[in-house]
């Protein structure tokens, strides 16, 4: 079973010192690096912030607009991914309850089409 | 055998047997309205055959009999779940076996059925609905009348939450180590939710109610059987028995509601007090205490008083404070400072209500325990606005009314005064 999961830098990263933040990152890229040499992450990545988003709108007759920033306007924004397999949810939650970082992870299956 | 008679037997059968047998028929069959259908075809096929034939012997066999030879059809009809039929056939010997006894295997279908249909993943109208559905095995309509909701209301979130069980992939499974106290933690708070909704109920309401208070204590002793040495199942269904064996002295002769302290203690179940209390007493034994097992032993201590002066609060405080290091809410605080109001007076008390203020501002049983500290000190006006307060932030009729009447009284000395 595929999960998508959406992973959302919580506030608390603001107050961090630099060091603080250095430290969660390391733990993060070693917990990341176990999960993917396990097999249950499959593909991710860290993604610039939210400031560097473009956003392409295309309707049914092929018009396209191109406007700055992500498509949804909120206060919580995706600040990363991870493509893991796992059993099923169960599995999914005590994978990504051992994410290191003070952060949102939504668990999302993802649609997966025979052949 | 009369129609009627079979109809009502089979409804009290289905009662105890419906959890197992869509528990098992899940496990196979992997899909939840498969399963419930199933039940429901062996419930009209037994309707079919026991006016003439009687009642079976085992009635529990006869129906998973039945119902696993109409999932052989259905199976047969799917080649994709061919793996499947061979399940099902496997099993055939087992589940023709007596179901009295159950074993094992058939604990674990309706304990597997239990804790995923309260998995934290689903919202917890949608555990309490399929709860109750699956589970207690009520009818859509029947869910819907209880918590004053539309019967679409109901379907829906029953259809919306099977279809996240199948598309996240919620696995049909008793979790193990590490989850099972969080996972059971989910699962009783959900049954202790329908006992209140059920208890709360003012007794009017009830008469078009079902009793779901009934419910949620048949399905808690359910839980206590399948997990025996599991101590907060135990604790809860003491409390919920503890409650019950007093529920004929919370209403007075004209419906209204009265409080423990007014309460004709003759009217409590004495049989069921005791029983209730020797079932804390074992799981108080197996040395694990928890919020359940300690809300228990407080509501046991009332109970074993025969008069309200005669309450050991003393008592009732410390077990408060235990609940406090485990569960440190402002409403667990707010219930211990009512009970050090009785241990040492509506000033003591009032000091430690005030604090919590802020936190409980909305919560009308605040203002009230508020108003009655204020009302014993003697500050009539004070005491009168509290209670205002109060009735404006309850919408339950038995509750409005208690306040009312207190509104008056306080009313009435104000104006003497």
């Amino acid at each position: 079973m595929k999960y998508m999961v959406l992973i959302s830098g919580g506030e608390t990263w603001d107050g961090l010192s630099e060091e603080q933040q250095a430290d969660l990152y390391q733990n993060i890229g070693a917990w990341w690096a176990e999960q993917v040499q396990n097999g249950r992450i499959l593909e991710g990545y860290q993604l610039q912030g939210a400031e560097t988003a473009t956003t392409v709108r295309r309707d049914l007759n092929g018009n396209v607009t191109v406007t700055d920033g992500p498509y949804i306007e909120a206060k919580e924004t995706v600040g990363g991914y991870a493509v893991i397999d796992v059993p099923d949810l169960d599995a999914a939650i005590s994978l990504v309850s051992g994410w290191p970082g003070p952060d949102a992870l939504e668990i999302r299956p993802v649609v997966e089409r025979d052949g | 055998m009369t129609d009627s008679g079979v109809h009502a037997s089979l409804e009290a059968i289905l009662r105890h047997e419906r959890a197992r047998l869509t528990g098992a028929l899940v496990r196979i069959l992997g899909d939840w309205d498969a399963a419930e259908e199933l039940v429901q075809d062996a419930a009209v096929a037994a309707l079919e055959h026991w006016p003439a034939e009687g009642v079976p012997r085992n009635p529990g066999a006869w129906l998973m009999t039945a119902a696993r030879r109409r999932a052989v059809d259905r199976v047969r009809r799917q080649a994709r779940y061919r793996d499947r039929l061979a399940q099902l056939t496997r099993e055939a010997s087992q589940m023709d076996g007596p179901m009295e006894t159950g074993g094992p295997l058939a604990a674990d279908d309706r304990l597997r059925l239990i804790f995923t249909c309260c998995h934290p993943a689903l919202s917890r109208e949608a555990q309490v609905a399929l709860t109750l559905r699956t589970v207690g095995g009520l009818e859509t309509a029947a869910v819907a009348r209880a918590f004053l909701v539309p019967e679409t209301t109901v379907a829906q979130r029953l259809v919306r939450a099977k279809r996240k069980i199948r598309d996240a992939a919620i696995p049909y499974r008793v979790p193990d180590g590490a989850e099972l106290p969080e996972r059971l933690g989910e699962v009783l708070a959900v049954l202790y939710l329908i006992f209140n909704e059920g208890y709360l109920a003012s007794q009017a309401d009830v008469v078009e109610r079902r009793d779901l208070a009934r419910d949620a204590e048949w399905l808690c002793s359910l839980v206590v059987r399948l997990m025996p040495d599991e101590p907060e199942p135990m604790g809860l269904l003491a409390l919920m028995r503890l409650h019950l064996a007093r529920a004929h002295a919370r209403f007075g002769a004209d419906g209204s509601l009265v409080l423990l302290a007014d309460q004709d203690r003759r009217l409590w179940d004495r049989r069921m007090i005791d029983e209730a209390a020797a079932l804390l007493e074992r799981a108080l034994r197996i040395g694990r205490p928890g919020p359940y097992q300690l809300q228990a032993a407080i509501v046991a201590v009332h109970a074993s008083a025969r008069w309200h002066t005669d309450t050991d609060w003393g008592q009732i405080v410390a077990l408060y404070d235990a609940l406090l290091r485990l569960q440190p809410t402002p409403v667990v605080a707010l219930n211990r400072a009512v009970a050090v109001g009785e241990l040492r007076g509506p000033a003591a008390a009032l000091a430690e209500i005030e604090p919590l203020g802020q936190r409980l501002d909305g919560y009308h049983l605040f203002h009230a325990a508020r108003g009655e500290m204020l009302r014993r000190l003697g500050r009539t006006l004070d005491a009168a606005a509290a209670v205002r307060r109060a009735l404006e932030l309850t919408a339950n009729p038995a509750e409005m009314d208690l306040l009312r009447r207190r509104l008056v009284e306080l009313e009435a000395s104000a104006t003497v005064a």
